[in-house]
């Protein structure tokens, strides 16, 4: 009776204790307290991010950018997928968000045939629902690409999506699942690159580029990955990305998605200051600095590059 | 409602019954992972509740540290294992079975080490003085006693690893998982809730037969007694 007891409370504690020590490792400040006192004339913006680091990095720069011009600022990070947060921007809940341009686009014109970063931007405006804008793109960019290890770059002399047609070995393609239905995805090998579709295996991996498909990738599950362009990993296992003459991947340049009653001339400036600075390699080196041993945080790591850039 | 006669639609489709997507694809995959799983799961915990049981020995420990092995979230030990295996996508069904294992082993356990505790101690000193051997204590008094426990046990086990099996979809392998875990990023919610509706009655179904050999397997004598 009495051991039974004892064995349950031990049990008791041991799980309470593993709950609190993993909880523990995910808290990360708190993202709904405000950045900073009141100032200024008096309108809050409230800057969201997506459901990831990078986005977070991003928002953070846009807050402290804009909180440096006496911008009263709140800040909301790690709100899911785009169609989360495109609902809590129509619904008032948040004001901008750092977005992507292609995907953006894709998201309000499903059949938009622009290619470029400049048709992508250009078309940009006539998708956005009325009451939003965005601001000037960044030269930064983090899309979808293909990347496979040197090593296969090197025996099957393929360093561009084109060269996999002349492919003799069957191409296992490791990737999100959602990667399957997408324009750029295996039907897109075959559309636009002319892979033999019978050549093709498909390997769903759900953590969007992460470890498990870098893993994957170097353990030979699949010889071809769709990872982030601005993922460390890349550079990090030497994989080779392959080019893509024929723009079959859109163009994902970083820009603000802003509600059109809170863009006054200030927050535009300050906006288009930090897209003209921000640069794919930035990305990378903060992505880096973020997942890596240093785990910098995104408002350190966007406070590093405001100072390093000079701005504000 | 709308929602749901969608996916009954979409499940009474004739397309989605065949091919490597298929619902019987699918189906036998989930119950391949939930036999597998459930198989290793018995052979560890009911043979170390026995143990416990009969000896009443090591526990406080077992059931301590099997218990808090269940806190551990499962999708992070999966992507943990995977990646700490070096081979984890390539044989992706290690980490997967090992962390449904992992599910099943608490109630496994406390269905047979409460089982054989429960047995009356009368009955087996009313044993041992017959003459029986420990072994014969163990399966001919004891374990029979118990099974309504353990069969319990296995119960409650299999119902979880059913529903947490759609993790296997994750990295790579199948299971009804898979309509889950493809269909979220793309928005397609009718998938994702046939997903969730054959889960549920699969585990409705497990749950329904199970019972019923529960049932069976409470001995004649104890039945008697208690109808009485």
């Amino acid at each position: 009776m009495f051991t039974s007891q004892r064995g349950r409370l031990a049990a008791g504690i041991l799980a309470a204790g593993t709950v609190l020590a993993l909880t523990g490792c995910g808290a990360g400040g708190d993202p709904l307290e405000p950045g900073s006192e009141p100032s200024g004339d008096g309108e809050t913006i409230i800057v969201g991010s997506a459901g990831f680091a990078e986005s977070e990095i991003i928002a953070q720069i846009f807050a402290q950018a804009l909180e440096a011009n006496d911008v009263t600022v709140e800040f909301a990070g790690q709100i899911g997928q785009r169609d989360v947060y495109i609902t809590a921007l129509e619904d008032g809940s948040i004001d901008l968000i750092p977005d992507y341009s292609g995907n953006l686009l894709q998201f309000f014109d499903e059949d938009s045939d622009a290619k470029s970063s400049e048709e992508v931007f250009a078309a940009l405006p006539d998708a956005l629902p009325d009451g939003f804008e965005v601001l000037d793109q960044a030269e930064a960019e983090d899309k979808d690409s293909y990347n496979v290890t040197q090593e296969f770059s090197e025996s099957n002399g393929v360093t561009s999506l084109a060269d996999l047609a002349n492919l003799d070995v069957p191409l296992i393609v490791g990737g999100n699942p959602e990667l399957a239905e997408r324009p750029y995805g295996p039907q897109g090998l075959t559309e636009v690159y002319g892979v033999d579709a019978a050549n093709i295996q498909f390997v769903p991996i759900s953590d969007s580029g992460g470890p498990l498909t870098t893993a994957a990738l170097l353990d030979g599950t699949v010889n071809i990955a769709d990872i982030f362009s601005t993922t460390p990993s890349i550079k990090e296992n030497n994989f080779v990305t392959l080019e893509d003459p024929e723009n079959m991947i859109l163009p994902q340049n970083v820009l603000p998605l802003i509600n059109s009653e809170k863009a006054s001339d200030t927050v535009k400036e300050v906006l288009n200051a930090v897209s003209a600075e921000l640069t794919t390699e930035d990305l990378i080196e903060l992505n880096g600095r973020n997942q890596g041993d240093e785990k910098a945080s995104p408002e350190a790591l966007a406070a590093d590059w405001l100072a390093e850039k000079d701005l504000f | 409602m709308n929602a749901i006669a969608e996916a009954v639609a979409w499940i009474g489709d004739p397309a989605h019954w065949t091919g490597p997507d298929g619902i019987p694809t699918r189906l036998a995959e989930h119950l391949g992972y939930t036999g597998l799983t459930v198989l290793i799961a018995v052979l560890l915990a009911v043979t170390l509740g026995l143990y416990i049981g009969h000896t009443g020995r090591f526990r406080g420990i077992s059931i301590g540290a099997t218990g808090a092995l269940r806190a551990l979230p499962t999708l992070g030990l999966l992507t943990y294992l995977a990646i700490a295996f070096g081979f984890g996508i390539r044989l992706a069904l290690i980490p997967t079975i090992i962390v449904l294992v992992v599910l099943a082993i608490p109630p496994l356990l406390a269905g047979a080490y409460s089982g054989v505790e429960s047995v009356d101690p009368r009955t087996v000193d009313a044993a041992r003085s017959m003459g029986m051997t420990e072994w014969q204590i163990l399966w001919k008094v004891e374990i029979p006693l118990a099974l309504p426990l353990i069969i319990g046990g296995i119960r409650s086990a299999v119902l979880q690893v059913v529903a947490t099996a759609t993790v296997a979809a994750y990295i790579s392998l199948g299971g009804l998982g898979r309509y889950i875990i493809d269909a979220l990023p793309v928005r397609d919610y009718t998938k994702v809730l046939v997903g969730a509706l054959l889960v549920t009655l699969l585990a409705l179904a497990l749950e329904g037969i199970l019972i019923l050999i529960q049932r069976l397997t409470v001995p004649a004598g104890v039945r008697a007694t208690r109808s009485a």
